[in-house]
């Protein structure tokens, strides 16, 4: 682009004032942002002493879980929504005739890759059921790269542990959406229209 | 044949001991704090974990410089293959050495009550080389050999970052180190000598420091000090951001380590030398006294006072660190040349005239309003020349190109523009005719 391209708008410089030619009182105004941040609030926490709080737990994108249905049964319907919409391709069901009548299908076995997955939610936006779930849980380590790999019964018992803390998203969206959450910032409208 | 090194020289290897010992652990020590005031100032923590070795204290992250010079050594110390292997090797020792020898003649106290100790002359001085009469022009002397390694590492490294870094500080350095010698001659004017510790002792009797006599001269010795020290604002020898590492892009392991213990040398060296010149070293009004025959106790306090003083100056230079943007080249030139000169040539000239003209005053005026007329003008001389450099002096640079009317090259940005005005929607004549 040249610079007589008349896409271009130069815009003029407002000249300096006589206190910004005198440079002191900026000088003042920079040093007086840098003391008052040296003695404010932090926005970091010494990490494993003190867990970081997530503002708001129906929009965190951390492990996934597979939800139980009231009877305890897994809720999956194992119909690929979720494998396939999974930009990272680390989702990998096999789905066998289900043995209850209220479905065709349910997942024989559902993997995870942890590693793979880029935590962007995808799966969760895909499910049809409400069955797989990103949690607020954020500290996911492991020693092997097969530890890494959660399979149906991992994904049920990360559930199993954080269903009281958190319940199903879509209940409680349909409970009142995020009053449920007293701490949880932001517009509920908005995380409940991603949800739908 | 006496084989046992005299009393002197034994008390001068002592001072050395513990002056080089101290430094480096300043050095490693102003690294955690640079760190630590760094996240401070971005509302984060700092690093707050490495403690005693092998335990689980943590100390507030005390054991960080043992744990980073550590790593720093024991990494590789790779020799890039192009590089000019004599200078590359030699860049780093010159640079480190000549900021080390900087602090032989830098007075790091006042001085000891008589020790009693034969052949040994009592007071002793907190000085390594004491009665040095060229002190100032030793510092200086060396400062400006610490910027050679500066040019060779840059030099050396056959890197164009490395030489743009070079480049960079010899053209940076050499223009600041006028302003630097123009403040510094104010205050060489007003005590009369060349040691630092007789310029101590004379803001000591006084009382009044050449910071409140002088206040054109201090603001001028800061700035070329900041410049002098590579520190932002100044730091375009270095300025990671453009230039990688700048002249030592090229270097690792214990090669880096000394560049970068050398830097904060540096920045130690310029917090001494404004402390000690205008700052009154360790003086303070009403606790230190200025007589040369003291205790114990007041000794230490003035030690204490000294190296309080410069821990304030250097984190000054620290928060002044995250509260400026870096100068573009031109400005860094403008502001040394047309700022920085002519200010530090009004301060001198004020100095001499007050101090010509001193007996004069007193004579005519009493000592007393004598002594308040030899402060107000500098400080009406540092208000005015302020004034007069803030008002004329070019603070900006105009960036719009330059348009050429080249008539052919008209015609076709005519047409170009008449063919965007017909499809005012398409953003680019390229995109439009594909589709």
């Amino acid at each position: 682009m040249k610079p007589t391209d008349p896409a271009i708008t130069w815009l003029e410089e407002k000249p300096l004032g006589l206190t910004e030619r005198l440079y002191l009182p900026l000088f003042l105004q920079g040093l007086s942002t840098t003391a008052r941040h040296m003695v404010s609030r932090k926005v970091t926490v010494n990490y494993p002493e003190v867990r970081p709080t997530v503002g708001n737990p129906l929009i965190y994108r951390g492990v996934h879980r597979l939800n139980r249905d009231d009877a305890g049964r897994v809720k999956c319907v194992a119909c690929f929504l979720c494998a396939t919409a999974c930009p990272a391709h680390c989702i990998d069901i096999v789905a066998t005739e289900s043995p209850w009548p209220d479905r065709e299908k349910y997942p024989e076995s559902f993997s995870i890759d942890e590693l793979r997955c880029i935590f962007c939610g995808m799966c969760e936006e895909a499910c049809p059921v409400d069955a797989i779930e990103l949690t607020s849980l954020l500290d996911l380590t492991g020693k092997s790269r097969e530890e890494m790999i959660f399979d149906k019964e991992k994904l049920l018992s990360v559930y199993d542990m954080t269903k009281d803390a958190e319940p199903m998203k879509s209940k409680t969206l349909a409970a009142g959406g995020m009053a449920t959450f007293g701490t949880a910032p932001g517009n509920p409208t908005t995380a409940a229209g991603g949800h739908h | 044949m006496n084989l046992l090194p005299s009393a002197a020289t034994l008390a001068a290897l002592v001072k050395i001991g513990l002056l080089v010992g101290g430094l480096m652990t300043a050095a490693a020590y102003l690294v955690l704090l640079e760190r630590w005031i760094a996240a401070w100032v971005q509302d984060r923590r700092g690093p707050n974990r490495v403690g005693i070795p092998l335990t689980k204290v943590k100390l507030f992250g005390l054991g960080q410089p043992l744990a980073d010079g550590l790593k720093i050594i024991l990494k590789e110390d790779f020799t890039p293959s192009g590089v000019d292997r004599v200078l590359y090797n030699a860049a780093p020792l010159v640079i480190l050495a000549a900021s080390l020898a900087i602090f032989a003649a830098i007075p790091f106290g006042s001085v000891l009550p008589p020790l009693g100790i034969p052949g040994l002359p009592d007071p002793v001085p907190f000085l390594v080389a004491p009665g040095l009469d060229v002190g100032v022009l030793w510092v200086f002397a060396l400062s400006s050999i610490a910027v050679y390694g500066v040019l060779l590492g840059g030099w050396a490294s056959n890197n164009k970052y490395g030489f743009l870094g070079g480049l960079r500080s010899s053209a940076q350095l050499v223009a600041y180190e006028i302003p630097l010698g123009l403040g510094l001659l104010g205050v060489v004017l007003a005590a009369g000598s060349l040691r630092l510790d007789t310029i101590m002792n004379a803001q000591a009797e006084t009382g009044v420091w050449y910071a409140f006599a002088q206040p054109l001269g201090f603001i001028v010795f800061m700035v070329a000090s900041f410049a002098e020290a590579a520190r932002l604002p100044f730091d375009l020898p270095e300025a990671e951001q453009e230039l990688v590492g700048g002249y030592h892009t090229e270097y690792s392991g214990i090669k880096l380590l000394l560049f970068l213990v050398a830097e904060f040398l540096h920045m130690i060296t310029a917090a001494f030398l404004i402390v000690i010149l205008f700052l009154g070293g360790w003086h303070l009004w009403g606790v230190t006294g200025s007589s040369q025959e003291i205790g114990w106790i007041q000794a230490l306090l003035r030690f204490g006072i000294l190296s309080g003083k410069i821990l304030g100056v250097i984190v000054f230079f620290m928060l002044v660190r995250w509260s400026w943007p870096r100068f573009r080249f031109d400005q860094l030139m403008n502001l040394a040349w047309k700022v920085m000169l002519p200010l530090g040539l009004v301060n001198l000239v004020t100095v001499a005239a007050v101090e010509e003209f001193r007996p004069q005053l007193v004579a005519a005026l009493g000592p007393g309003f004598a002594g308040a007329v030899a402060i107000a003008l500098p400080w009406i001389a540092c208000l005015v020349g302020w004034l007069v450099a803030g008002v004329f002096t070019p603070s900006g640079t105009d960036n719009t190109p330059i348009l050429t009317h080249d008539p052919l090259d008209i015609e076709r940005e005519m047409a170009e523009h008449e063919r965007l005005e017909r499809a005012p929607h398409d953003v680019s004549p390229t995109l439009a005719g594909s589709r």
